[in-house]
């Protein structure tokens, strides 16, 4: 009845008009599809590039572009061949680097910063301003002590130590004023701003004087360190969501912090855990600079490599897209365990103002 | 009275060893949050203190070592008027008349919301910390802003401070326009949303470095895919990597195309989470599109927006991998980033210049993010409550 009083339609307005409130009007549609398809050819265009150039050969390459595998060009495994057959444990060696400093790193910057995020949401700190203050005196005369006077760093912080533990006993009870959770979160949180150019000279110095550099450990240990603001701002606002019921209840029952944490927070929290844990993967996984510091040789890891294949003769294209096909595979991999769990909106649900 | 408390204890207490794990419970407080505090004193803190002190010494070589001089802020000077200006402040330009005229009013902006915090017109409390915080960022912007219009015209050149900045503020901008308009289609209800939120998630995965090279290859004006294209156009023997604008947008286009998946995925899962019933009512009304997305889906997402943007504006001050390697800073200085500056002041054995530069980093990188979540996502975070 209604729809006969109603005008008829031109083609026009019916273009731009949905039929319901649920769908979309189809010149809309077809917009949309032409611009998400574009923006998927931006995506992968590139990818592909490196792909094909993977199988080329120098003469593929400058002799200008060629496009389709077979018909363009007759694909080779030269380079292939060069990477894992020639060079072998010169490529494995980086490989095996970037897997174990990478995931390590992860683990432990996720699970410590896990902990230190539950523990600010449930657990209420009272830092004192006053120990706060005197600790960073005190490292500053470490420091001082270990730069200008030449002390033995060992010697300068055990002095430190020694000096903090007095002034906490005998000073601290006349400073008053404490800060809180907030304030400790955004501490930790600050520290991610700071780039890593300025922290990465005293550190290599650190793992120079103590004969680290160029080891797993050195990397493992700074990776985690970088990565562990992020852990704990992300985890907190999981941890946040999860209702105190719970944990009362377990608590009761006479569990202990440390179980309630393992078994009652890190179980429910397992999606923000997975985007917590892609997201560091991947930072750690192609970071570049702190490697281009810290590592020459025995801990050189992939992101290195794949930069040194510059070489005097001029870029070697078919040799780095090798590496740099290689190394998207482990992300993707972990990306496909723990993709649908991002894809949920979990990670949208982590960054909340 | 010690002796009596003692005695007291000892009897609800009766002789039992110290039982490790009621011990770790009892401190479970303290020691879940000890490794990160301990971690970050060590290989944050402490070496910003230590860099701080490289930062106002000169570093020199000797027999047997090296040795390090107290020289203050020679360093710093040197970097701001000294012979290192050109490479980080710029080569200073003359201003012209009209932009004096803009500079006056940008600056005259900063003035009017100070004197809108201090008179109280704005509503907020006045405090000590409030004001000094303000005051820092007005000057800093307003220093910064004085620069860009001196450098960036044609008779001064920007040096890796101004190019930084290019980076972050044009890259940042650029990449959240983006991301928010593919996730507002994406989140319209089409079919093969999973295919392209997974196509859209993938640059992120790829090494910077890798991407670097991708993007030399993709730019190669004679040899890449796009030649034939240029050559239609004329343009075959053209050389992008000579000209310092055209360089630093290529630099910028492959830093958007790593970055705008990470706004994308964010912006797309706070779009969806929203709820629907408001846009549904609004829509029955007969609100256009554009008036939903202002009035409804904007104010919605924008506290995870802002801290997004907060997420993206401190890494991208970091960039070092894409100028290092798809233009090797060239031409000239023309695409250094302070990072990349100081990794170079580094390479040549300037220890205190590389501290100082990464230092001024610090400071812009601190004054900028700060007042980035103090004045611009507090407020949007509060509004969308």
């Amino acid at each position: 009845m209604q729809r006969s009083k109603q005008q008829p339609k031109s083609l026009w307005q019916r273009m731009w008009e949905p039929k319901d409130v649920q769908s979309i009007a189809p010149a809309k549609k077809v917009l949309t599809y032409i611009v998400l398809i574009a923006w998927t050819f931006v995506v992968l265009f590139p990818l592909y590039w490196l792909f094909i150039t993977s199988f080329k050969l120098p003469i593929h390459v400058s002799d200008g572009p060629f496009y389709i595998p077979f018909i363009d060009f007759q694909p080779s495994l030269h380079a292939w061949e060069y990477i894992f057959v020639d060079l072998g444990s010169d490529t494995l060696r980086p490989y095996m680097n970037s897997v174990i400093i990478a995931f390590i790193s992860t683990a432990l910057a996720v699970f410590i910063g896990s902990m230190s995020a539950y523990a600010l949401t449930r657990i209420e700190y009272k830092p004192k301003v006053g120990s706060i203050m005197g600790f960073i005196a005190i490292l500053g005369l470490v420091v001082y002590l270990t730069v200008s006077i030449k002390m033995a760093w060992q010697l300068s912080l055990s002095i430190g130590g020694a000096l903090f533990l007095m002034f906490i006993f005998a000073f601290n009870k006349h400073f008053k004023r404490s800060l809180n959770n907030n304030d400790i979160l955004f501490w930790i949180i600050s520290q991610r701003i700071m780039p890593p150019v300025v922290s990465v000279l005293p550190i290599y110095i650190m793992f120079q004087q103590s004969g680290l550099l160029d080891t797993h450990f050195a990397l493992i240990v700074t990776y985690m360190a970088v990565n562990l603001p992020i852990a704990v701002w992300l985890m907190r606002d999981f941890f946040a969501r999860i209702p105190v019921d719970l944990e009362e209840s377990a608590m009761l029952d006479g569990a202990s912090r440390m179980r309630v944490f393992l078994t009652i927070f890190m179980p429910l929290a397992k999606p923000g855990l997975a985007a917590t844990t892609m997201l560091i993967l991947i930072l750690s996984w192609n970071e570049y600079l702190l490697a281009l510091f810290l590592s020459t040789a025995d801990a050189q890891t992939m992101p290195l490599m794949v930069a040194a294949q510059n070489a005097t003769r001029g870029p070697q294209w078919w040799y780095m897209s090798v590496l740099i096909v290689v190394m998207i595979i482990p992300v993707l991999i972990a990306a496909a365990f723990m993709g649908r769990l991002i894809s949920k909106g979990q990670l949208g649900g982590a960054v909340k103002g | 009275m010690l002796a009596a408390d003692k005695e007291v204890q000892r009897t609800r207490a009766p002789k039992r060893k110290v039982d490790f794990r009621q011990w770790l419970d009892q401190e479970a407080p303290k020691l879940l949050i000890l490794p990160t505090v301990l971690i970050i004193l060590g290989l944050a803190i402490y070496p910003l203190l230590l860099s701080a002190y490289l930062a106002l010494s000169r570093f020199k070589l000797v027999r047997g070592g090296f040795e390090l001089k107290y020289v203050g802020f020679r360093n710093f000077e040197k970097l701001i008027s000294g012979s290192q200006q050109y490479h980080f402040v710029g080569t200073l330009g003359e201003i012209l008349l009209w932009e004096w005229a803009i500079i006056s009013v940008v600056i005259s902006g900063f003035g009017y919301w100070l004197w809108r915090y201090f008179s109280g017109a704005s509503k907020k409390k006045v405090t000590i910390i409030g004001s000094i915080g303000r005051l820092i960022t007005v000057a800093v912007f307003s220093v910064l802003t004085i620069l860009a219009f001196t450098v960036l015209n044609d008779t001064g050149r920007p040096g890796s401070l101004m190019v930084t900045l290019f980076y972050v503020f044009a890259g940042v901008s650029i990449q959240f326009a983006i991301a928010l308009g593919l996730a507002l289609l994406c989140a319209q209800n089409i079919r093969g949303k999973n295919f392209f939120r997974m196509a859209f998630f993938i640059p992120i995965m790829v090494t910077p470095v890798g991407i670097a090279y991708a993007f030399r290859m993709m730019m190669d004006m004679s040899q890449g895919p796009f030649s034939p294209v240029w050559h239609l156009l004329g343009l075959g023997d053209f050389a992008w990597a000579g000209d310092a604008w055209l360089a630093r947008w290529v630099v910028l286009i492959g830093d958007s195309w790593q970055w705008i998946p990470f706004l994308f995925m964010v912006l797309l899962a706070a779009i969806e989470n929203q709820p629907k019933e408001q846009i549904e009512a609004a829509q029955l009304d007969g609100a256009s599109s554009w008036r939903v997305f202002k009035d409804i889906t904007f104010p919605a997402i924008a506290p995870v927006a802002a801290t997004a943007v907060l997420i993206r504006l401190i890494e991208a001050f970091k960039i070092i991998d894409l100028p290092n390697i798809l233009t090797n800073g060239g031409p000239g200085i023309a695409t250094e980033s302070m990072t990349l500056h100081s990794f170079i002041a580094w390479r040549t054995q300037d220890l205190g210049g590389s501290a100082a530069v990464g230092y001024s980093l610090l400071f812009i990188a601190v004054v900028v993010c700060v007042s980035f979540f103090n004045f611009i996502g507090q407020r949007t975070a509060a509004k969308g409550a």
